[in-house]
């Protein structure tokens, strides 16, 4: 797509992550790059299943594929982690395995073939590669921000779809520099946050909510910075049994407010307002 | 052979593994009382419009299922047929006034969670007798475009064999109509003409009018509703 990213939403992004759709779209539009919306979409499925002979599990992730096909685009840009990471297993199995192919679009007779061209990419991958510009529109730079980064599992894991190093990755880092926070260095960011946990065990969310959010706190952090709706649910909601109150920011989020882009921050469970008045970032 | 049988082209059926020979261009429903089966369920307007003779069939050397209304489908030789007394299918309880969209980042996920489950089979589209875009629709009650899952499943007769071929359970003939009523109620404009309407007939002003029309013939009726004038007021 020359004007912009094809851009693949997910189900969350339109219900309760509509607070990071409206920031990365603003986000990329003030960058010249708009996201635009797929014509056609299904739910990824938000759950890869690892069975080899599962193929009933991969179909809306290629039936997606097929739809960015049909609209003659090589690459899919996604926000939401879990569709990030389900799109693209799903999409590199069908590269990777010929018959897994041929049994999808023997399957999918209501569609042309999957040629398994498409591309799929995390917003942030497209950002990183764009640093120069999103330097020049900063216009009220968060320096007085102190931010961890946190990148969950879904960014990282496995390592063939992962968007940075495994272990260590700067993808975040960089982008906040980018933006003049403080970044804060987390130890932690690469910890799960207890996942779909959160429905039927949320002592095991609480529990790794605290110790992610108390060693962000320890080292000064004021805020959290993320891209995973369910994370962002996680350690935003389950901070409530704990001490700590800091407020849980979409990326995007913050690029926006340095660039100087009202943002509506409407679905955040602790409010970031409070913070960002004290900081002078908002009036 | 019967006088039937001499003087009319008959085809093969099976009806529950049970051979007859009906006449061709009979529909399924109609096959099956020439059988001697008398429907006391699964059988309704005979139309096409209720949706209670859903029906599954194979045909000769096809493994696949093959679904559609019993009162629109013709019979062919070779038919392999059942009748399915009802779809067993939950619909949930809902109070109209408690599902307004506005309070709620998905209310179709409150009361048909399992939507989530759907992994894009289009079984259900596949299914459908009536052509509706039946996963489509699941689609965008799942990202909670309610009032696209009622344009979506606007044709639905509510047969339900979209839900009686789903892998993932999913009851969608009725997460549609709750679609539906909550387009209806919290969606679409408020139409002042509709209530003035409901206001004209409960005040008695069509009665006579009415009277008049279930006492005439049938010809003058015809007449009547061919010459109508249905420009708007005003």
């Amino acid at each position: 797509m020359e004007e912009g990213y094809l851009y693949y939403p997910g189900c969350t992004l339109k219900t309760k992550a509509s607070d990071y759709e409206e920031s990365a779209m603003a986000v990329m539009e003030a960058l010249g790059k708009p996201l635009v919306e797929m014509d056609d979409w299904y739910c990824c499925g938000a759950v890869q299943s690892l069975t080899e002979d599962d193929i009933m599990h991969q179909i809306a992730p290629i039936r997606t594929m097929c739809c960015a096909q049909e609209q003659g685009e090589k690459e899919v840009v996604t926000l939401c982690d879990m569709c990030y990471n389900v799109l693209k297993q799903a999409n590199e199995r069908m590269k990777e395995k010929p018959d897994d192919l041929e049994t999808m679009n023997e399957f999918l007779t209501e569609d042309p073939d999957y040629l398994g061209e498409v591309d799929v990419h995390h917003i942030f991958e497209i950002l990183r590669d764009m640093k120069d510009e999103i330097k020049k529109k900063v216009k009220k730079p968060i320096t007085d921000l102190k931010i961890a980064p946190y990148y969950g599992c879904m960014l990282l894991r496995p390592d063939h779809v992962a968007i940075d190093d495994t272990e260590d990755p700067h993808i975040m880092e960089g982008l906040l520099e980018t933006i003049g926070a403080d970044v804060i260095h987390n130890p932690k960011r690469t910890e799960c946050c207890g996942s779909y946990h959160t429905v039927n065990r949320s002592d095991i969310v609480e529990k790794r909510v605290e110790d992610i959010v108390s060693r962000a706190v320890k080292d000064g952090a004021d805020a959290i910075a993320l891209s995973c709706p369910l994370c962002q649910f996680n350690l935003d909601f389950h901070q409530r049994n704990t001490d700590y109150d800091i407020p849980v920011f979409y990326l995007t989020e913050l690029i926006a407010l340095a660039m100087g882009i009202e943002v509506g921050m409407e679905k955040h469970k602790i409010d970031p307002r409070s913070l960002l008045k004290d900081k002078k970032i908002l009036e | 052979m019967s006088e039937d049988e001499e003087n009319r082209e008959m085809v093969e059926i099976f009806v529950m593994g049970k051979r007859y020979k009906v006449p061709k261009g009979l529909t399924i429903m109609t096959a099956l009382e020439y059988a001697g089966y008398k429907f006391v369920r699964g059988c309704g307007c005979r139309g096409g419009f209720c949706g209670a003779c859903a029906t599954i069939y194979r045909t000769e050397d096809e493994y696949k299922f093959k679904m559609d209304l019993a009162c629109q489908t013709a019979v062919q030789d070779g038919m392999f047929l059942v009748q399915l007394p009802f779809v067993p299918a939950v619909r949930e309880d809902f109070d109209i006034e408690e599902v307004d969209p506005k309070d709620n980042d998905n209310v179709m996920l409150d009361y048909y969670s399992e939507i989530a489950r759907c992994v894009s089979c289009n079984t259900c589209t596949k299914a459908c007798p009536q052509d509706i875009e039946v996963m489509d629709y699941v689609q965008a009650a799942l990202r909670g475009d309610i009032e696209r899952c009622a344009e979506l499943s606007f044709d639905c007769i509510q047969c339900g064999l979209c839900s009686i071929r789903c892998p993932a359970d999913i009851k969608h003939y009725h997460l549609a109509q709750l679609a539906r009523r909550i387009t209806g109620r919290y969606i679409h404009e408020h139409s002042d003409e509709l209530e003035k309407r409901v206001q004209e007939i409960k005040n008695g002003e069509y009665d006579d009018k009415m009277k008049e029309m279930v006492e005439m013939e049938m010809e003058e009726l015809k007449k009547l509703y061919e010459e109508r004038d249905i420009r708007e007021e005003g």
